[in-house]
């Protein structure tokens, strides 16, 4: 009986099902995870007021966000110095997210349920995001213009509202003086002075050569002077609002309107309200740039910079890695010479991402692009310009940690063309190089396309290497930008996967990290997707080209 | 009419309404030669000592059992055998009186002069057109009338045409066997060959195929030279002017195909062609 059961096999296809969908469960249940806890991140939650008393001392009122609950054990407390009369052996204790970091010197707080009570959720509390010192939580009394009352109560609310969109929209354009038009004639005034100093190396620099800088330089620091009275006419008058608002223990604090970001009354957001809420901070997350030491604002520098950096990275591991399996498969004499390479191509793929990061600093970094400095930009030096670390460099560090997928793909592409193809095209007078350029490498190409999503896959995961070549916390500006020549590969830049370390363990606040760790790996999951389904999909294209002629 | 068939088991050679008549090949031109031509697989001697000559515009066969050398030595012909590294030649073959071993004869000169068709139909992963147009463009026609001209007169020629002058444009892999193997043919006498090699062309066709790639293999015969390997006797004897026997590597008969059929000389022929073995 048992017997046939074995024989028929039915067992096998248990097993089978049973490994197929334990993985299923565990990647989906990864997602999930990383989904749950980082999307919920964005949900602007209740706030709570509540009086904590602990025994022995008076109480004292609390408002906040629920942000966690745990159970601990009551031996625990005890240890900690708690005392705690109940029969119970575990008792609950929140974590709550008090804000006010600048008042009360930390964002959260842990309370024991025991000693909460008079729990409320009062309409009238205002929850502030700030450009610094994180949120503020409290109740709103006044708004000030130039110091002097000009709302009270009940209607300094939608006051608050008016004000605060002027002051965005002062904010705006201060950030694109800042960011655009000055940083456009920092870069003119930086490259004149690289002209001039590359003048004087190549020895022109004669009167004339070097008076026509100098009316450049005046010209660029004209415009300069024009924008920086701009600029502070800009900021005197974005100063000009401010509020005064309450904090929990009854102190009241006065807040400039330009420290804002973005006002809400969470108690008072209708369902709706908090979905639209939650999708313009959703929205901020992916498109803004990072602010007070990446734990608030946006990632999008290091998406940005993780996708170019793929990009620039397949485009140029694609061409080497196909070149070199050509070579291998087609023209080179098969025989020890080509198996040795061959299993030195496979073992490359199992070497340590880091010691890539290694190579790459000593000959990327410091002999090439050192060479580089001395040969293009002597008129940089000292300071480098390609002899540090960089986009650039990081892509190259890259390309040759997946350089081996891209040739096994392609050599298995190019070994799976029937010889009858070959030989077809042989036979009408075509030469070896002919049938390859015409026949055998287009019919190969969904393979070298499975290459570079391998390479993909394996390159948008890396950081260890990555942190020796390239990638900073923070990168003042994009390595694209509209500053000639645009792209600027000598540029450091951010990384998605490198955010997530630099978040999880260099953040000097430990709970308001912790959700961003899981919403930029979400991030990071999905660019990966992304990637990977633009590259299937342009294989698939080309293979219903090809269709029926795999075997 | 006397029958021509002197064997007990032979083939008929009346009942299968052939049109050739009785040849000389002393009056024939000729097209390809090889001259005691040896051949080396590695250490393994796949060919021994063949002298043949195989004259202009005829159809010739060459038969014999599986393994023989038939198509090793077709394949000489168009220096297919290149591509085999272990392999190695000794003799001399001859197109046109010209040594196509020769230092000056350039490879992919040759194979333009000497098509060939093989055993499966191997058309490449592009339309019908490109299909056909390919060897012109390795030669660099950039005209398309030209192009278009050649594609539409080699498909006439394959007797292709009716089947495929809608769809040119789509896939050649969408075509049924019997038409990728005309559509091959279509493009090996695209490039106006000398020669044409068919190596078993019909013997991965259904009959009415067969039948129609034979009729194609007679109309043929009128511009080019065409030399067939064959594994179906009764093909051999419709399609071919002459006739060669090999077996083990070793040419052991050559003639024109009536007399191969009903009065061979060796009694190795006898024996294969009224199937005694093979």
């Amino acid at each position: 009986m048992i017997r046939d059961w074995f024989k028929s096999g039915t067992p096998w296809i248990w097993l089978n099902a049973a490994a197929v969908s334990a993985s299923l469960i565990i990647v989906l249940g990864l997602l999930a995870l990383i989904a749950v806890r980082g999307l919920g991140h964005f949900w602007p939650a209740d706030v709570m007021q509540a009086q904590y008393t602990v025994p022995g001392s008076s109480a004292v009122t609390v408002i906040g966000e629920l942000t966690d609950t745990e159970s601990v054990s009551l031996e625990d407390l005890h240890s900690a110095g708690y005392t705690l009369k109940t029969d119970k052996l575990r008792v609950d204790r929140h974590l709550i997210k008090t804000g006010n970091r600048d008042v009360i010197g930390s964002d959260f707080r842990w309370l024991l349920e025991a000693y909460l009570s008079d729990v409320s959720y009062p309409q009238n509390i205002i929850a502030l995001e700030r450009r610094e010192w994180g949120n503020f939580y409290g109740y709103l009394k006044t708004i000030k213009e130039d110091g002097k009352v000009v709302a009270e109560g009940d209607a300094s609310w939608s006051e608050l509202e008016q004000r605060l969109e002027r002051v965005l929209d002062i904010f705006e354009q201060i950030r694109e003086i800042e960011k655009g038009a000055i940083g456009d004639v920092n870069y003119a005034i930086e490259d004149l002075r690289l002209e001039r100093r590359r003048l004087e190396l190549g020895g022109e620099d004669t009167p004339e050569n070097l008076k026509a800088l100098v009316v450049k330089r005046q010209q660029f620091q004209k415009e300069y002077e024009v924008l920086q009275i701009q600029l502070n006419e800009l900021y005197r008058i974005i100063n000009r609002d401010s509020l005064t608002a309450e904090v929990m223990d009854g102190r009241v604090i006065d807040i400039s309107l330009a420290k804002l970001v973005r006002i809400y009354r969470p108690n008072d957001l209708s369902v709706l309200g908090k979905v639209g809420f939650y999708f313009v901070r959703l929205w901020e997350f992916v498109s803004d740039e990072p602010r007070e030491a990446n734990t608030e604002g946006g990632i999008f520098p290091a998406i940005f910079g993780t996708v170019m950096m793929v990009l620039i990275m397949s485009m140029m591991v694609t061409p080497f890695g196909v070149i070199a399996a050509v070579y291998l498969r087609e023209y080179a004499k098969q025989g020890p010479v080509t198996r040795t390479i061959r299993i030195a191509v496979n073992n490359l793929a199992g070497v340590p991402s880091i010691v890539y990061g290694v190579f790459g600093l000593g000959f990327f970094v410091y002999f090439l692009g050192g060479n580089i400095d001395h040969l293009f930009y002597p008129e940089a030096l000292p300071a480098p310009t390609f002899g540090t670390p960089g986009i650039l460099w990081s892509s190259l560090t890259l390309a040759i940690l997946t350089v081996p997928v891209v040739i096994v793909a392609t050599e298995e592409g190019l070994s799976r063309i029937p010889r009858a193809i070959r030989e077809g095209s042989l036979a009408l007078g075509a030469t070896k190089a002919e049938t390859l350029w015409r026949t055998i490498i287009p019919m190969a190409t969904p393979a070298m396309m499975t290459g570079m999503i391998l390479a993909i896959a394996r390159a948008a995961g890396e950081v260890a290497p990555l942190m020796l070549v390239g990638v900073v916390k923070l990168a003042p500006s994009l390595p694209l930008d509209g500053n000639a020549p645009f792209l600027h590969l000598d540029r450091k830049f951010m990384h998605l996967g490198f955010h997530i370390y630099d978040v999880g363990f260099q953040s000097p606040n430990v709970e308001a990290a912790r959700p961003l760790v899981y919403a930029t790996a979400l991030l990071l999951v999905v660019v990966i997707i992304i990637l990977n389904l633009a590259a299937i999909y342009i294989r698939n294209r080309l293979r219903e080209q090809y269709k029926g002629m795999e075997s | 009419m006397v029958s021509k068939n002197g064997l007990t088991h032979g083939i008929n050679l009346d009942a299968l309404n052939r049109k050739q008549q009785a040849m000389d090949i002393n009056n024939e031109t000729i097209c390809l030669e090889t001259d005691a031509l040896n051949l080396f697989y590695a250490e393994k001697q796949a060919l021994s000592d063949i002298s043949i000559r195989l004259p202009e515009k005829r159809v010739s066969a060459f038969i014999g059992p599986s393994g023989c050398g038939k198509s090793t030595l077709l394949r000489c012909f168009n220096r297919m055998n290149d591509l085999v590294d272990t392999c190695r030649i000794e003799g001399n073959i001859l197109l046109s009186g010209e040594n196509i071993h020769d230092k000056k004869i350039d490879v992919a000169n040759l194979r333009r002069r000497v098509g060939m068709v093989f055993q499966k139909p191997n058309p490449f992963p592009k339309s019908i057109y490109e299909n056909v147009a390919y060897g012109l463009r390795l030669q660099g026609v950039k005209n398309r009338r030209l192009i278009d001209e050649r594609v539409e007169k080699s498909l006439k020629s394959a007797a292709l045409w009716e089947e495929v002058k809608d769809r040119l444009h789509d896939s050649a892999l969408g075509l049924s066997g019997g038409q990728q193997q005309r559509l091959v043919i279509a493009r090996a006498i695209a490039i106006e060959p000398e020669v044409l090699l068919l190596d078993e062309p019909a013997s991965a066709l259904d009959p009415i195929s067969t039948l129609k790639i034979e009729e194609l293999i007679h109309e043929l015969k009128n511009n080019y030279t065409i030399v067939i390997v064959t594994h179906n006797m009764q093909q051999a004897a419709r399609v071919s002017d002459y006739t060669a026997f090999m077996y083990l590597g070793e040419l052991i008969e050559f003639g024109d195909t009536d007399r191969i059929f009903t009065n061979p000389r060796k009694k190795q022929t006898e024996d294969y062609i009224t199937g005694r073995y093979g």
